[in-house]
Formats: C-alpha cells, sequence, structure tokens
C-alpha cells in the first residue's frame, strides 16, 4: 500500500526492495537494528510507520504536550514491517500495520495486547470500528488509524459516464491497452472475485481457478500489473484506467481535475490501518500515550488535513470541511460501502495458494 | 608466486579481514539460507528443517522451470546484444590516442555515479507513451505530414491518420532495452582491457599479408580477445539472469523474471525455504557459468602459451 506523494516515497520503497533483493542473493537477512535503549522511565517513543502518513505537526506537539522524544522509522507496506518484526522486535513501540495483518501478527504473538484504560480518546471513534471487527475482536490488539477503499481511478475526459463496474478492468476489451491492475495477489484476486459475485475472502479453489482464468483471459487488454505504481500510469496518459488505492487517486484529483475516482457498484476492499504495539515493546506506557494523542480530535484533525485519508475519529470528523468530507475519493458512497469488504488473514496456506495463482497470472 | 611460503605470518595476517568478512557476511548467511531451503514452513514465523528436497522439487514444477527459461532467454539476448555492441565500443577505445582513452573510459564508467533506481526512471519517461523517443517520432510525423500536406497529397493520409506512439514499455523489449543500457558497460570493461593489451603487430601483419579487415576481425582480433569475452558474457549474464529491479518496473504483464519469484516468496508469500530453494537453484546455474568460463580462459591460456 502506498501513501507516498509522488516519487520520493516510492523511490524509498522501492530501494528497500531493492535492498531486500540484494539481501535473498547474498542470503543474508540483516535487520539494520537501530540502538534502542530499553530503559522503561526513558522519554522516549519509537514509532514506525510509513511515509507521509502523519500530520505536519503532530509528532512534535506530542513531544511539547508530553515530554517524550518521537523517533520514526518508515516502511514501504506490510511484508516489510513484517519482515522487520519477524524474528524479533528490534525496539519498536508503535506499528500502523493493516487490518489482516493484525490478525497474522497477532496469531504470531507478535503482538503486545492495548490497554483500553490507558487510551481514554477511544471514546472519539465511530462505535463501527470498535464492534466485532473481524481482523481483531473486541481491539484486543488494535485501534483504527486511517480507512478507506480500493477502487478505479479514471481519466474523466476519456468516459462519458464513470466506469461503475470491475468490468471495464477485468473482463471487456473495451479499454485495450489503456488499463492497469494492481499486482499485489489478494488485490488483484480479490477484486476479479467480487466481479464473478464471490467473496474477496474466498477460501474455495473452484472460485480462485475462476479468478485466475479471468485475469488470464483479460491479460492481452492490460498495459501492465502496477507494484504501488498506478497513479503513476494515469497521471502520465500511459492508461486511462487504474485499480488503486483510493488516497492515491485523490492525491492526483488534487492537481488534476480530469481525474475521477470510483469504487465499482460489485464492490470493493475495505481497508484499514491501525495503530498497535509490538510485543516487546521497550517504551509501553509511551505507546499508549502516542495512540492516545493520535485520537485527540484537535490533533485528529491535523492529521487527517494532512493525509487525505478517512479518519475513524467521529469527533475530529465532525471538525472537518466539506472539502474533505464531501470527497468521494476518501469517502464512498454508504450504497457501494456496504457492499465492500475487509480483507482476512486466510492462513498461510491460502496465501501460499494465491501467490501462486499470480505466479502463474504473471508467467501466463 | 611462492614468497607467502617465506612469511606465512604477514600472508596470515593480511588474509584474516577479507576472510573473517567473508565468512560471517558470506558464507554464514548463506549457508543459512542452504539449511533453510531443505526446511519447511511450520508456523507464521517458525521454520521447520525436515532435510526435505520438497522445496527444489517445487522449484523444478515446469511453472518455474518455464520462468527460469525466461529469465536465462532475457539475459542471454541481452548479453548477446551488450556484445554486439560492446565490441566494437572497447575496439574504438582501444585504439583511440591515450591522451582520449581516459575521457572515453570515464564516459562508459559515468552512469554509474547514478543509483540504478533513478537509471530506470529516467528510462520509463524516455521510453513511454508520451516520452521523449515518441515525442521526436511524433514531431517527425507531423513534419512529415505537413510536407505531404504541402504537396498535395494531405487526403490519401498517407503516413496515417494520426500519430500512434511506439509502445516501448511494459513489455519484454523495454527489459531488455534496460538491461542492455545497465550492463553494457561490464561488457565494454573487460573487452577494453583483452583488446588493450592485444600486440598490435599482430594485426598489422594480418592486413599486410592480405587479409582483409572482416577476415582479420575475426581471425585476429576475436579469437585474441576470446578471454575477455568470455569473463565479459559472465559478468554480464549472471546479473542480468538475476534481475529484479528492472522487469519490475519495466516489463509488461508477462515480464516476470526469477528474481521477481524470489523476492515475492521471501516478502509476500513469507515462504523463506521455498524461495531459498530458488535462490540456490539460480546459484547452481550461475557456478555452471563460471565453470565454463574457466574451461575456456583454460583452454584459451594453454593455445596461447604454446
Amino acid at each position: 500500500m502506498e501513501r507516498n506523494k509522488g516519487i520520493s516515497g516510492l523511490l524509498r520503497a522501492l530501494s528497500r526492495r531493492q535492498f531486500m533483493q540484494g539481501a535473498a542473493a547474498v542470503g543474508i537477512s540483516i535487520t539494520a537494528m537501530p540502538k534502542f535503549a530499553a530503559a522503561a522511565a526513558e522519554k522516549l517513543v519509537n514509532f514506525y510507520t510509513w511515509d507521509t502518513y502523519i500530520g505536519e505537526t503532530t509528532l512534535a506537539d506530542f513531544t511539547k504536550a508530553t515530554g517524550i522524544e518521537v523517533k520514526m522509522d518508515l516502511y514501504g507496506d506490510n511484508d516489510e514491517l513484517f519482515a522487520k518484526l519477524r524474528s524479533g522486535n528490534p525496539g519498536y513501540d508503535v506499528i500502523v500495520p493493516s487490518g489482516n495483518w493484525v490478525s497474522r501478527m497477532a496469531q504470531a504473538g507478535m503482538l503486545e495486547p492495548l490497554d483500553h484504560s490507558l487510551i481514554p480518546n477511544i471514546k472519539h471513534i465511530v462505535p463501527r470500528f470498535m464492534g466485532n471487527v473481524g481482523f481483531d475482536p473486541g481491539r484486543k490488539y488494535s485501534l483504527p488509524y486511517m480507512w478507506g477503499t480500493i477502487g478505479v481511478g479514471y481519466r474523466k475526459s476519456k468516459f462519458a459516464e464513470p466506469p461503475t463496474s470491475w468490468k471495464w478492468l477485468y473482463d471487456s476489451d473495451k479499454y485495450s491497452g489503456r488499463l492497469a491492475l494492481m499486482s499485489e495477489s489478494d488485490v488483484l484476486l480479490g477484486m476479479a472475485l467480487k466481479y464473478l459475485g464471490y467473496s474477496l475472502n474466498t477460501t474455495d479453489d473452484k472460485q480462485l481457478a475462476e479468478a485466475e482464468a479471468l485475469i488470464i483471459k483479460q491479460k492481452p487488454h492490460i498495459k501492465a500489473f502496477a507494484e504501488d505504481n498506478g497513479q503513476d500510469l494515469l497521471a502520465s496518459g500511459e492508461v486511462d484506467l487504474v485499480m488503486e488505492w483510493n488516497g492515491d487517486i485523490a492525491q492526483l484529483m488534487a492537481e488534476d481535475d480530469d481525474i475521477g475516482y470510483v469504487v465499482p457498484d460489485e464492490g470493493g476492499l475495505l481497508w484499514e490501518d491501525t495503530l498497535a504495539i509490538p510485543k516487546g515493546a521497550p517504551h509501553l506506557a509511551n505507546a499508549h500515550a502516542l495512540i492516545n494523542f493520535i485520537h485527540d480530535p484537535d490533533v485528529n484533525v491535523g492529521i487527517a488535513t494532512t493525509v487525505q485519508f478517512a479518519t475513524p475519529n467521529q469527533s475530529a470528523l465532525a471538525k472537518m470541511d466539506k472539502a474533505y468530507t464531501g470527497n468521494t475519493a476518501i469517502f464512498a458512497p454508504e450504497a457501494v460501502l456496504s457492499k465492500s469488504e475487509t480483507l482476512s488473514y486466510l492462513g498461510e496456506d491460502v496465501i501460499t495458494k494465491r501467490q501462486e495463482a499470480c505466479t502463474r497470472i504473471f508467467a501466463a | 608466486m611462492e614468497a607467502w611460503r617465506k612469511n606465512r605470518f604477514a600472508f596470515f595476517v593480511t588474509l584474516l579481514p577479507p576472510g573473517l568478512w567473508l565468512a560471517v557476511f558470506f558464507i554464514a548467511p548463506l549457508s543459512l539460507l542452504w539449511v533453510f531451503s531443505f526446511g519447511v514452513k511450520s508456523g507464521i514465523t517458525q521454520i521447520e528443517l525436515a532435510w526435505t528436497l520438497t522445496n527444489y522439487a517445487r522449484a523444478l514444477d515446469p511453472l518455474y522451470l518455464g520462468i527460469m527459461l525466461k529469465s536465462l532467454w532475457i539475459a542471454g539476448v541481452t548479453t548477446l546484444i551488450c556484445l554486439v555492441v560492446g565490441l566494437p565500443v572497447a575496439l574504438v577505445i582501444s585504439f583511440a590516442s591515450r591522451r582520449v582513452q581516459p575521457w572515453l573510459l570515464l564516459l562508459i564508467i559515468l552512469p554509474f555515479w547514478t543509483n540504478l533506481l533513478i537509471r530506470t526512471y529516467a528510462l520509463i519517461a524516455v521510453l513511454r507513451g508520451n516520452g521523449h523517443v515518441n515525442s521526436v517520432l511524433e514531431w517527425l510525423w507531423e513534419i512529415g505530414d505537413g510536407v505531404l500536406g504541402v504537396l498535395g497529397l494531405g487526403e490519401f493520409h498517407l503516413l496515417g491518420t494520426g500519430f500512434t506512439p511506439l509502445a516501448l514499455l511494459y513489455n519484454d523489449m523495454a527489459v531488455v532495452i534496460g538491461l542492455v543500457y545497465v550492463h553494457l558497460p561490464f561488457m565494454i570493461l573487460p573487452l577494453y582491457v583483452a583488446l588493450d593489451r592485444l600486440d598490435r603487430s599482430l594485426i598489422e601483419a594480418s592486413l599486410d599479408l592480405g587479409a582483409g579487415h572482416v577476415r582479420t576481425f575475426f581471425s585476429i582480433i576475436v579469437p585474441l580477445a576470446l578471454p575477455g569475452i568470455a569473463s565479459g558474457v559472465i559478468i554480464t549474464f549472471i546479473p542480468a539472469l538475476g534481475a529484479y529491479l528492472t522487469p519490475e518496473l519495466l516489463g509488461g504483464t508477462d515480464s516476470q523474471m526469477i528474481a521477481n519469484v524470489i523476492e515475492r516468496q521471501f516478502k509476500s508469500a513469507n515462504d523463506w525455504p521455498f524461495g531459498s530453494a530458488l535462490s540456490f537453484l539460480l546459484m547452481y546455474i550461475t557456478f555452471f557459468g563460471l565453470a565454463v568460463r574457466s574451461l575456456v580462459a583454460r583452454r584459451s591460456s594453454s593455445e596461447g602459451g604454446k
């Protein structure tokens, strides 16, 4: 998932990936471990998050309010976060994993349970996010940070009507060579499953095979499977139709009036990034304090204004202007939201199966 | 040659730092991966050492063999183009005057001063639909069309009714272009070294004795440059075979190479044992290439030393 504005963040994400490749080839998994002191009373919190995913002054304000210093480190995607914490927490206190990763990491014993009594600002969160959340029942390990959708970004001048079906991406030659899909397996297969009328969390091999066949049949019309640069392809006019995270298209829409975003009628993917504490975090109390601070309504307004993603904090939402709350690229209409699904962690075997399906798709 | 026997202490002291470096940062992690390649994933983060060959069996599945073959093919085409393009360039540099030579070599090495990722992005800007190559072509098309219009042939649309940009990006050709661009210096430098040491009088003798330029090139220069060609081929082919960034950024929907599959095993698929097996398969191919190279080198040195 890419939250980066433009190329600089992308470069960072890619150079990390490049490093991983080097590591794979030479056979090293060096975890460059920052030297974190573990003293409990230390006025420090180590925050590991996505690039450009916090308010401009949020962390400085936190330090001013509490005297706790924030050290921020950045990752490019959930895989990277997972790989870094896989063989033990190198010292991070607060991380920002996506929903399905919360259950994966919780099952692997990589997360610390949250102490809700230390986070009074929980009361500001929309109740829907606090109830029976599939990936984290009872919100034992995580609190919502930002949420959004995956949908279709398109160049308005090339369309008489908005492309309101996944059909135009998955099952039509109308925009042959003018469309790009995302290469991430859960999304690539997931949206095909939605188009076919199945759940994107299906574990049925037959449904998965159907989705795979659909994509392979569509391949001649697909320009590229974009890693996380679909918005660049759309911006440069390389394609007219692209599957992307809403925030990436929203940022593009701010610069280019000819860009639109729509979640197709079949529904899309509803994502949620969370705030969580990894097991072995050296500054537990400070970590809770930072999470609580982020959900302070005024602080949250600052974050939402900067990152332009949907906040789950209703008190902050009430203070936001119409340009934000009325932006359909940030808040998709309720009708398609109700048909969209969140990704669940389906177990390692399903992940392997889906990965192999993607390898077959890319090789076909 | 045998000086180290006389001063063993100095020899071992000099050997110690690089030896330690290799042991800690190369042999140890590599052994770990090698062990992983015989393991099975037993949990989200656990790997059980089962000493099984299932990962290798899976790696030999037609799906992965096909991707491996495709990678070999792309790396092979890349190497061939590098050789064909690089040999004349190396020849020109080696025959250039001593004053110009360093500057020409500098030009070859210059791209290394920029990060590979930046260079690849630059290539995207050059190759894409509204990129630099296509805008030049479009400009030429407009001039051509204008000229035809002046000549009164406008209504026949001899050049088509509009300019259609060439699809230069997001296909295998783009990957090969990208790989050639990145690896050309690796080919030119060893070729230059080999050609620079070449005894010029042999070329003069060949020309004096009536062989043409073409024959001299293929019968004299190429055989004498063979060790350089072999080195160039090897150090171009091996990194091209493991290319990861170029197919990812420039490739189309079916341009994945084996390194992209390996990367996914270590990241999104979280299947380190299988990823390790694939890596080692790639490494065995590399070793095979090196063995061939040393054979060639031995043969040519025994021929040269007669």
